[in-house]
C-alpha cells in the first residue's frame, strides 16, 4: 500500500512499509522498541513503540498498518510520561547490578533509561531473586534480568525451530523459562546463543570463559596456540568502531599476541582440511549412492538439533570434524613431538563466533583420555572483553601476520563463515578447472546471499550434482521434511544453525540486523577475491599435510558419532 | 506413576492431534490422572511435534492445571472478602494442621487430600464455605472442618 502520513507536523511518504513503525523510522525518528523485530511474529507487549493520533488514541505503531491520511505524534507530552512510566516499572522488576553485567554498555535498558532521563527509580529492589541458570556451557541465563518482551522466545522457536524456552506462569510470577523448569543445559536447546544475541538487555549473557583464558596464558608450561574463526575477522571490529565487515585480521593477530598468545593460526586452514576431507566423503557416496544427500557437519548448532529433532539422518551428516576440531586434533598431533622436547604442554584456544562451539568441543568424541582436542572455546565478545581489559588500544595496532606453517589457507577456507560458503567450497574444490573471480561469482551467486533456502546445480565431470543451502533451523527443518516427502532431492545440503551463517552466530557483537549480516558475508567474499588460493586443495600446506601426517591417520579427520540408539 | 499410551492416544485423536486443542487435549488428561504427570506430557509433546516448553506454557497458564499429583479429595478453602471476614483463616490453618500440610506442601503424602485456596467460590450467604470434591459445606468452623476430614478418613462420609 501506498500513501502519504504526518508524523509530528511532517508528511511522509510510505510504500509497502509493514507497519507505522518503520514508517517513522524512514522519517529518521528512532521510536524505542524492545520487542519488535523485523524478522520475528509481532508481540506488541512492551508498549515502547507507542504513537498517538489527532484523536489523542494512543496505540502501538508496531502493530498498525500505516494507512493514507494518518496523523500522529511520536513524542507528545503524555507519550514521553507513559514511556517513562513503563521504563520505571521494568527497572523496578530488573536486577539492576549494571556495573557487574556483561551487558553493560550494550543493553537496551540501560540505554533506554538514559534517554528518557530517568535517574531514579521510585521502587525498591527486588527481593526474591530466581537462580541464575549456568548449566549451558554456551549461555548463562539470570532471569532476574529479563524484561518478558519475548524475543528470545520466538527467536527460539520461530527462527531456530528449537522451542527450548517458553513464557510460564502468570501475572507477577510470569518468567521465561524451560521445558518444566529445568535447568536449560537439560533441555533441547542447542547452545546456539541466538536468544542472546537478540535480548535486549543482560537476561541471555555468553557463559564467559575469559579467566580460563588467562590462566593458560600465565602457565609457564602451556604452549598456548589460538586459532581464529573466518567469521571472526569482520565483526570483531565492531567492538572498537570499525564498520561491520571490515577487516580487521592482523590486528587482531597483533592484538592476541600482545595478550601472550604464542602461536596464531586460522582456522580457514581447518576449514581447507575439512573441505578436501567432506569432498571425497562426497565423491565415495555420490559412487555408491549412499547416504546422499551428504549434510554438512561444520556447525555444532545443527548437529545436536539433528539428533535430537532428525536421529535418523545421523548417517547422512559428514563424518568429518567440523574445522574447529580438526584443526585442534591437527595442532595437538603437530606439537606432540615438540612438547616431549620441550617439556610444554601445548593447549589450544580457538576464538569463535559460536557460543555452540564450546559445547561442541566438550563434546565426549572430543576428548582423549581427559585431554581435550580444543581446550577452551573464546568467542568474539569474549576477545574484545579481553582486550580491553588489557588496555590494548587496538585501533593503533600494527597489523601483524598468522604464524607459519599453519597460517596459510585458501579463500574457499575463509567463505566458510557465510551461509553457502561450505557448498561453495566443496563443489570448488571438486572442479577440474577451476573458475576465476568473476565467473565464480556468476557461477555461485545462487548459493550466496541471505535467501533463506538457495539451491544451484553443478556440473561435476559427468555428474550432476544438486546443492541446497539452509540457514536457520526452522528453515532447515522445513527443506528437511520436504527432502523426506521426496518432494525434494539434492546431492549436498549445507546447513547453518545460524540466519546468515557463522558471522551471525551467538557469540558475534550485537545488535545484528539483515544489514550487518549482508555487510559481514560480503566483508569475507572480499577476502575470497583477494586471496592467492583459491581452493583448498591447491593450499600446498594442505597437499604436504595429506601426504604426510594425515596419510594413515583418518581418526584426526573423523568423528565417530554415539549410534543412534545412544542418543535417545 | 502408572499410565498408558494408548489412553493418551485416545485422547489426542478424539481432541484431534492439533496445537489447537491442546488445551482440551490437557484437561482430559488431568481429569484421568487428577493432575498432569511430567512424564505424559513429554509423550504428548512428541506425539504432537510441539516442544515441552509450549506445553508446560500452557499448563502453568491455567490455574486449573496441576504439574502436581493431587489427593483423592480437593479441599477447597474460599478466602474471598466474605469468607475471609468471616474466618476462613481458622479453618485453613485447623486443616493444614490434621493433616500436616503447609502453604508449601498442599498433598498429603498418601495421596487422600489436597488443601487449595481460592478466591470466591459464590457461597457468600454460606460463608465461610469449603468444598471437597465439589461438594459444598457452609457455614464452617475449624472444628467441624476437621471432622469432617476425620469422617472421610475412616471411610465412613460422603465426601464422593
Ligand atoms: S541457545 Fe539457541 S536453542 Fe538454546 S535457548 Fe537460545 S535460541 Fe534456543
Ligand atoms: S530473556 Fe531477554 S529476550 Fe528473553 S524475554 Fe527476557 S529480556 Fe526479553
Ligand atoms: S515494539 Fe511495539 S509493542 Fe514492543
Amino acid at each position: 500500500m501506498k500513501g502519504t502520513m504526518i508524523i509530528d507536523g511532517r508528511k511522509v511518504e510510505f510504500d509497502n512499509e509493514k507497519n507505522v513503525l518503520e514508517v517513522v523510522r524512514k522519517a529518521g525518528i528512532e521510536l524505542p522498541t524492545f520487542c519488535y523485530h523485523s524478522e520475528l511474529s509481532l508481540y506488541g507487549a512492551c508498549r515502547m513503540c507507542i504513537v498517538e493520533d489527532k484523536n489523542g488514541k494512543i496505540f502501538a505503531s508496531c502493530s498498525t498498518l500505516p494507512k493514507d491520511g494518518m496523523e500522529i505524534k511520536t513524542h507528545s507530552p503524555r507519550l514521553k510520561k507513559y514511556r517513562r512510566n513503563i521504563l520505571e516499572l521494568l527497572l523496578a522488576n530488573h536486577d539492576r547490578d549494571c556495573t557487574t553485567c556483561e551487558k553493560t554498555g550494550n543493553c537496551t535498558l540501560q540505554e533506554l533509561a538514559a534517554r528518557f532521563g530517568i535517574t531514579k527509580v521510585r521502587f525498591g529492589e527486588l527481593v526474591d531473586r530466581l537462580p541464575i541458570d549456568t548449566s549451558s556451557l554456551g549461555i548463562v541465563r539470570n532471569p532476574n534480568k529479563c524484561i518478558l518482551c519475548g524475543d528470545c522466545v520466538r527467536m527460539c522457536s520461530e527462527v531456530q525451530g528449537v522451542g527450548a524456552l517458553t513464557f510460564a506462569y502468570r501475572g507477577s510470577r510470569m518468567r521465561i523459562t524451560t521445558a518444566f523448569d529445568r535447568q536449560i543445559g537439560e533441555v533441547n536447546c542447542i547452545d546456539c546463543g541466538q536468544c542472546r544475541a537478540i535480548c535486549p538487555t543482560g537476561a541471555i549473557a555468553i557463559k564467559n570463559e575469559n579467566c580460563k583464558f588467562w590462566e593458560l596464558i600465565h602457565d609457564e608450561n602451556k604452549r598456548v596456540v589460538v586459532q581464529i574463526a573466518p567469521a571472526v575477522r569482520v565483526a570483531l571490529g565492531e567492538e572498537f568502531g570499525y564498520e561491520p565487515g571490515e577487516v580487521t585480521i592482523g590486528k587482531i593477530v597483533a592484538a592476541l599476541k600482545m595478550l601472550g598468545v604464542d602461536e596464531v593460526y586460522d582456522t580457514a586452514f581447518g576449514a581447507d582440511m575439512t573441505v578436501i576431507a567432506e569432498g571425497q566423503e562426497f565423491v565415495e557416496r555420490l559412487n555408491t549412492g549412499e547416504n546422499l544427500p551428504l549434510f554438512t557437519s561444520c556447525c555444532p548448532g545443527w548437529v545436536k538439533f539433528a539428533e535430537n529433532r532428525f536421529p535418523e539422518l545421523l548417517d547422512n551428516i559428514s563424518s568429518c570434524k567440523s574445522p574447529q576440531q580438526m584443526f585442534g586434533s591437527v595442532i595437538k598431533e603437530y606439537y606432540k613431538e615438540k612438547d616431549k622436547n620441550d617439556g610444554k604442554e601445548t593447549v589450544v584456544i580457538s576464538i569463535m563466533p559460536c557460543t555452540a562451539k564450546k559445547a561442541e568441543a566438550a563434546r565426549e568424541e572430543f576428548v582423549h583420555n581427559g585431554v581435550r582436542d580444543v581446550d577452551l572455546v573464546i568467542t568474539t565478545q569474549e576477545l574484545a572483553l579481553l582486550i580491553k581489559e588489557a588496555g590494548i588500544k587496538f585501533e593503533e595496532l600494527e597489523d601483524e601476520s598468522f604464524d607459519m606453517p599453519f597460517g596459510l589457507v585458501s579463500g574457499s577456507g575463509v567463505i566458510f563463515g557465510s551461509s553457502g560458503g561450505v557448498a561453495e567450497a566443496v563443489v570448488t574444490s571438486l572442479l577440474e578447472k577451476k573458475p576465476d573471480n568473476i565467473s565464480k561469482e556468476l557461477m555461485f551467486k545462487d548459493v550466496r546471499g541471505l535467501a533463506n533456502t538457495k539451491e544451484a546445480t553443478y556440473q561435476v565431470g559427468d555428474r550432476q550434482v544438486k546443492v541446497a543451502v539452509v540457514h536457520g533451523l526452522k528453515n532447515a527443518e522445513n527443506l528437511i521434511n520436504k527432502i523426506k516427502s521426496g518432494e525434494k532431492e539434492y546431492h549436498i545440503v549445507e546447513v547453518m544453525a545460524c540466519p546468515g551463517g557463522c558471522i551471525a552466530g551467538g557469540g558475534q557483537p550485537v545488535p545484528v540486523t539483515g544489514d550487518v549480516r549482508q555487510k559481514r558475508s560480503l566483508g569475507l567474499y572480499r577476502l575470497d577475491r583477494s586471496s592467492q588460493i583459491k581452493s583448498s586443495e591447491q593450499n600446498p600446506l594442505i597437499k604436504s599435510l595429506f601426504e604426510g601426517m594425515l596419510k594413515d591417520n583418518h581418526e584426526i579427520l573423523h568423528v565417530h558419532r554415539k549410534e543412534k540408539a545412544d542418543i535417545e | 506413576m502408572y499410565w498408558n499410551k494408548e489412553e493418551i492416544d485416545d485422547i489426542i485423536e478424539a481432541r484431534g492431534n492439533n496445537q489447537s486443542s491442546i488445551i482440551s487435549i490437557l484437561q482430559d488428561i488431568q481429569e484421568k490422572y487428577r493432575y498432569l504427570p511430567v512424564e505424559i506430557l513429554e509423550y504428548v509433546s512428541k506425539k504432537m511435534d510441539l516442544s515441552p516448553a509450549k506445553i508446560f506454557g500452557v499448563a502453568t497458564f491455567y490455574e486449573n492445571f496441576s504439574l502436581e499429583p493431587k489427593g483423592k479429595y480437593i479441599i477447597k478453602i474460599c478466602d474471598g472478602t466474605a469468607c475471609h471476614v468471616k474466618k476462613s483463616i481458622p479453618v485453613l490453618e485447623a486443616l493444614r494442621k490434621e493433616l500436616n500440610l503447609s502453604e508449601k506442601k498442599h498433598t498429603t503424602d498418601d495421596l487422600l487430600f489436597t488443601i487449595e485456596t481460592v478466591s470466591c467460590l459464590g457461597a457468600c450467604g454460606l460463608a465461610p464455605v469449603i468444598t471437597i470434591n465439589d461438594e459444598v459445606h457452609g457455614k464452617m468452623t475449624p472444628d467441624k472442618a476437621v471432622d469432617i476430614i476425620k469422617g472421610l478418613k475412616e471411610g465412613t462420609g460422603n465426601g464422593n
